[in-house]
Order: structure tokens, then C-alpha cells, then sequence
């Protein structure tokens, strides 16, 4: 039912979205820590910006992105001077986009978990001579691991989901950037329907399991 | 700064502006027993404590213990450096580890060297070894404060620092705890801030007393002549008394009473199984004094003792004085009507005897 290059797709997916999870796990954690614990004014239009990816339409992100990855762009000529050539079309690319684009499904059950702890923890922590370093691995990561645990497999199943920022960023290059999404929209371009139905109930299985883990380790999505 | 015998002492200034609220003090400690930090609610208790754990980054101030700088103008010691343990109101116990856990995670990040008790006087002078393996969801709120005062005491402190470790709980569970405060305060070699707005255990557990009103100590000293105090600027009301320590010195076993003795006299009392000779506190409320001219000898009150006036104050009403009373050198309060303060001519230096109705024994 799945021919190789559906397999390689897949491949290719569970790929991207793994990378894109442990990255985000490194990049969302400083961010979702500082949101929880600020109070400076400018927290929430960084938490906005944060959110952004949620309702902006792929391709505009996809947009921007290609914009700014290429030759004349702030990242692309960024990327070109550290000798690593131009991001569009190219795996990195994609991992770049897809962490953009998944921000906000690691930072906010991330957020809600630091929140949910409260500042006392800490200060226990602090009293019994703790530095804050040792606290955070010592009493906030055990105490917001749903939150961390959630956090991944969202990140993971929305980079798994995407297509428009893919589309824009990435093309069509089969072994490189062509992912099980793209891969059903040309199977449904070549009007291979058979095909088609095999990938899309695959992604649909697996985006149905990964929303159960999910409910079933954090029923009310608290992040605790 | 430099009496001899200040390298111990407490010196502690802070001053921390909040919206409505302005804690501003300047303290002078002893550096051992019980130091009670008494006041009522929002008079800034726990935001000193919270100043000299360091968990007031906007605090300024100065503050040393023992011998140690841990706080001046250009030096902010952050809390987990600062050599203390914290009992917070709430057990707040870490609910990802056991007992054990949580005791081993202050042990893990101990100071070392000078340890004043060891992990195993800790769990058995707080009774807590049948817990060890339980998770903190699972115990009593007394078990629960027991451990966190264990916790905190696990990391070799120099200080230790409670915030109301009884506020919230019920007059059982107080009961549970107060012995293990009791042996805390008889055991530690280190000082023992104490916050609290209850004068029954601030009269059961300190030695020394710090009276903190809207952000300011308005007074301190020793417990005992702290509570003689006529001009005490804070409102007792039924809690005025003095506290005393006294000796057992007799058992009157037909008809259940003991004695306690102290200087100015002897008051005999319940006999709560004290053995003789052991060393006690008595505390005498106002309201429990009366006093006349002669020696009673048709009365049922059996503490009858010979003082003399030597103070007299106005009390919370306009109908009651508050007389304090010289008796061989021990001051006690009496509460009585200004009509009967009147009536009888009590003045400074007039003898009077004493009518002690009720004795409480605390620890």
C-alpha cells in the first residue's frame, strides 16, 4: 500500500519532527521559564509573538521565512557568512521553519506547567541551599515533567501536520524535503487516490494515538 | 559595634518599601534560644524573615549571624549561599520526593564542617522515622510540619528561621508539635527566629521577644521582663501576663498538686507529672491576680503571696488598671478595677498580697 517513496517520506517526517522537538525542547524551555516568571511589561507582546505561528496562516510564515533564508535576507546572508550556504530548500531549512512554526505548541504547555508550580518550590529550594540552576533540574523539570512530556508530542505531531511552511521553504525535493504531507498532496495532484487514502490514514492514525497519549497522561491539558 | 560577645549576636537592619507597606527595622539579637518575632497580622512578620533569608532581592540592609556578613550596602548574600534553615508557613514539602527524599535534598547540599546535628538526632528528635518512606501527600499536617522543620534543619544551618510552623493547624495538632519545638529549643546549640501572633506559645517557647507593629519592632528584650511590662505597646488584652521559671520543689500526691518554686515565692498547682527538681516556666495572666491589704485566710485561692506595688498603668478599658507587683525581685501583673486600685491606695512601695488563682506550667 505504501510504495518507497512514501516510506522515504515518512521517513523523512518522523526525521524532521524529531529534530524540531529535541530543538525546541532546548529553545522553548529558557522562553516558557522567563514568560512564567517575568513581570515586565513587554511579556505579553513577547508571549504574542510567541503565539503568532498559531493563527498566522502558514504560507505567510512560509513567506517571511523564504525571505529572510534567502540571499538577501538578515538570515540568509547570517548563514552564508558562517560558510553553512542558504537555508531554502535544504533540510536545515525546514528544521529552522518547523521550530518557528511549532513555538508555540512547546512554550505554552511548557508555561502553564512553570506557572502551575508557583514561586514557593523555589524557594524551599533556595533555603535549603539550592542555586537556581540546580533548582530548576532538581525541583521545576520533576514537577512540570507533564508539562515537558506534553509539550514534545505536541511539537511533534504539529511538525508532522505541516504543509504550507514546508511547501514554501522546502519544495518538493523527494529524500531531502519532500514529507508525508507533501507527499499525499501529490499523490491527490497525480489523481493516485489509492495512494493517497493509504499516507492519509497512516497520518491519521497516528495523529489520533498521539492526542490519546496525550489526554490520557494530562486529562485536563494543565500541564502539571 | 564591637562589644565584647557581639561576633554571636543577630544584627539585623532592613528596610523594604512595598505598596502600603513600610518594614523598617534595626535589631540587636541574641545569638542563641528561642527569639520569638511577635505580632499581629500585616505587622510584617514574615516579610522579615523573608528579608534575612534573602528572599527579598529589594530589601536594603545589613545583616550578619554569627560572626558572618551575609548582607550590607554592597553585598547581597542570594538565599541558597546564606547558612540558615527556612520553615515555611505551609509544610510546602516537595511532593515529587518521600520523606526521605526531601530530607536527603537538603542533606545533599549541606555546608559542611561545625555540623550541630546529625541526619539520624534529627529524624528521632522530630519522631519522624516511621515516616521516612511515605510520600508527603500521605501524612497529617502535623507529620507533615514535622518533617519540614527536619528539612530545613538537614542542612547544617546556623540560624533557623520559622514562619508560624503551628498557624493552620488545629489545637491537636498544635498540641502534637509543641513538645518537638520544646526539644528543638532545649537541643540546638543555634538561634531560633520565631515568628508567631500567639502569646501562648510565644509564652511556652521563647526567650527573648521581638514586638513587631506596622513594619516597625517597637520593643524587644527578654522574655520575662518584656511581658512585665506595663507600657507593652501592643494589645494583649486576656493574654497579659508574665512568664517565670520556677523548679519543681514538692509533690502533694492525696491531693494532686505540685509546687513550683521560684524567688518570690512558692505556687502550688495541678500536678501535670513534672518529675521534682525539673526546671519549668509559670505563667501568671493579669486577670488571674487579684490583691489586698491582709493576708486572706478564709479563701479558696491557695497561692497567696506578699508583694509590693510598683507600678500602676491604665489597662485596654477605662475601667481596669494593670499594677505590677515586686515579689522578692519577680515582677508579676495584676488586673483590677481602677475603683478597687482606689479603694485599697495601691501606690508604689504599698505591701500587698498576692491572690494567685490560676498557675499554668508551660513546658
Amino acid at each position: 500500500m505504501l510504495n518507497d517513496s512514501d516510506l522515504s517520506a515518512i521517513r523523512l517526517t518522523v526525521e524532521l519532527a524529531s529534530v524540531t522537538t529535541v530543538v525546541l525542547l532546548l529553545v522553548g524551555t529558557p522562553i516558557a521559564w522567563w514568560l512564567s516568571r517575568t513581570q515586565a511589561w513587554w511579556k505579553s507582546a513577547i508571549g504574542a509573538v510567541v503565539t503568532l505561528p498559531l493563527v498566522l496562516p502558514p504560507t505567510v510564515l512560509g513567506f517571511y521565512l523564504l525571505v529572510a533564508m534567502g540571499p538577501d535576507g538578515y538570515l540568509g546572508s547570517l548563514t552564508r557568512s558562517l560558510g553553512l550556504g542558504l537555508l531554502p530548500f535544504t533540510f536545515s531549512g525546514l528544521v529552522v521553519a518547523s521550530v518557528i512554526y511549532s513555538l508555540p505548541f512547546m512554550v505554552q504547555p511548557l508555561q502553564n506547567a512553570f506557572e502551575s508550580i508557583g514561586a514557593r518550590p523555589l524557594e524551599v529550594a533556595a533555603t535549603l541551599h539550592a542555586s537556581p540552576l540546580d533548582s530548576f533540574f532538581s525541583v521545576v523539570v520533576p514537577l512540570a515533567h507533564r508539562g515537558f512530556i506534553t509539550g514534545a508530542i505536541l511539537s511533534f505531531a504539529h511538525t508532522v501536520g505541516e504543509f504550507g511552511v514546508v511547501l514554501m521553504i522546502g519544495g518538493n525535493i523527494p529524500d531531502k524535503t519532500r514529507v508525508a504531507s507533501v507527499q499525499i498532496y501529490n499523490h491527490v495532484e497525480a489523481l493516485e487516490y489509492g495512494d493517497a487514502y493509504g499516507l492519509a490514514g497512516t497520518m491519521l492514525a497516528f495523529s489520533f494515538l498521539v492526542l490519546l497519549v496525550v489526554n490520557t497522561i494530562n486529562p485536563n491539558r494543565s500541564g502539571r | 559595634m564591637s562589644v565584647p560577645g557581639s561576633r554571636n549576636r543577630i544584627a539585623a537592619r532592613f528596610h523594604l518599601q512595598r505598596p502600603g507597606f513600610l518594614l523598617d527595622v534595626d535589631l540587636d539579637l541574641p545569638g542563641h534560644g528561642v527569639i520569638a518575632v511577635f505580632g499581629h497580622s500585616g505587622s510584617g512578620k514574615t516579610t522579615l524573615l523573608r528579608c534575612m533569608a534573602g528572599l527579598e532581592r529589594k530589601a536594603s540592609g545589613r545583616l550578619s549571624v554569627a560572626g558572618e556578613t551575609w548582607q550590607d550596602s554592597d553585598r547581597f548574600l542570594p538565599a541558597y549561599r546564606r547558612k540558615l534553615g527556612y520553615v515555611f508557613q505551609e509544610a510546602s514539602l516537595f511532593p515529587h520526593l518521600s520523606v526521605r527524599g526531601n530530607l536527603q535534598y537538603g542533606l545533599k547540599r549541606a555546608v559542611n564542617g561545625g555540623r550541630a546535628i546529625s541526619l539520624d538526632q534529627v529524624i528521632d528528635l522530630l519522631g519522624i522515622s516511621p515516616l521516612l518512606e511515605r510520600r508527603p501527600e500521605g501524612l497529617s499536617g502535623g507529620e507533615r510540619h514535622r518533617v519540614a522543620i527536619a528539612r530545613a534543619l538537614t542542612v547544617n544551618p546556623q540560624i533557623l528561621l520559622m514562619d508560624e510552623p503551628l498557624a493552620g493547624l488545629d489545637m491537636a495538632r498544635k498540641q502534637e508539635i509543641l513538645p518537638y519545638l520544646e526539644r528543638l529549643r532545649d537541643e540546638l546549640a543555634i538561634p531560633i527566629l520565631y515568628v508567631s501572633h500567639s502569646p501562648d506559645e510565644v509564652a511556652r517557647l521563647a526567650d527573648h521577644i521581638v514586638v513587631l507593629e506596622g513594619g516597625r519592632a517597637v520593643v524587644g528584650g527578654p522574655l520575662g521582663e518584656t511581658l512585665a511590662r506595663l507600657d507593652l505597646p501592643i494589645q494583649l488584652g486576656e493574654d497579659v501576663g508574665v512568664v517565670i521559671d520556677a523548679v519543681i520543689g514538692a509533690r502533694d500526691e492525696p491531693w494532686h498538686l505540685i509546687r513550683a518554686d521560684f524567688p518570690g515565692g512558692e505556687l502550688w498547682t495541678r500536678d501535670t507529672g513534672l518529675p521534682i527538681g525539673h526546671h519549668t516556666r509559670v505563667r501568671i495572666l493579669a486577670r488571674d491576680v487579684s490583691l489586698s491589704h491582709e493576708r486572706q485566710h478564709q479563701t479558696s485561692i491557695v497561692n497567696l503571696l506578699p508583694a509590693v506595688v510598683t507600678a500602676i498603668a491604665d489597662d485596654y478599658h477605662p475601667a481596669l488598671a494593670l499594677v505590677r507587683v515586686d515579689a522578692a525581685g519577680t515582677a508579676i501583673l495584676s488586673r483590677v478595677t481602677k475603683r478597687s486600685a482606689a479603694a485599697l491606695k495601691l501606690n508604689p512601695g504599698r505591701p500587698v498580697w498576692l491572690q494567685v488563682k490560676a498557675v499554668a506550667l508551660i513546658g
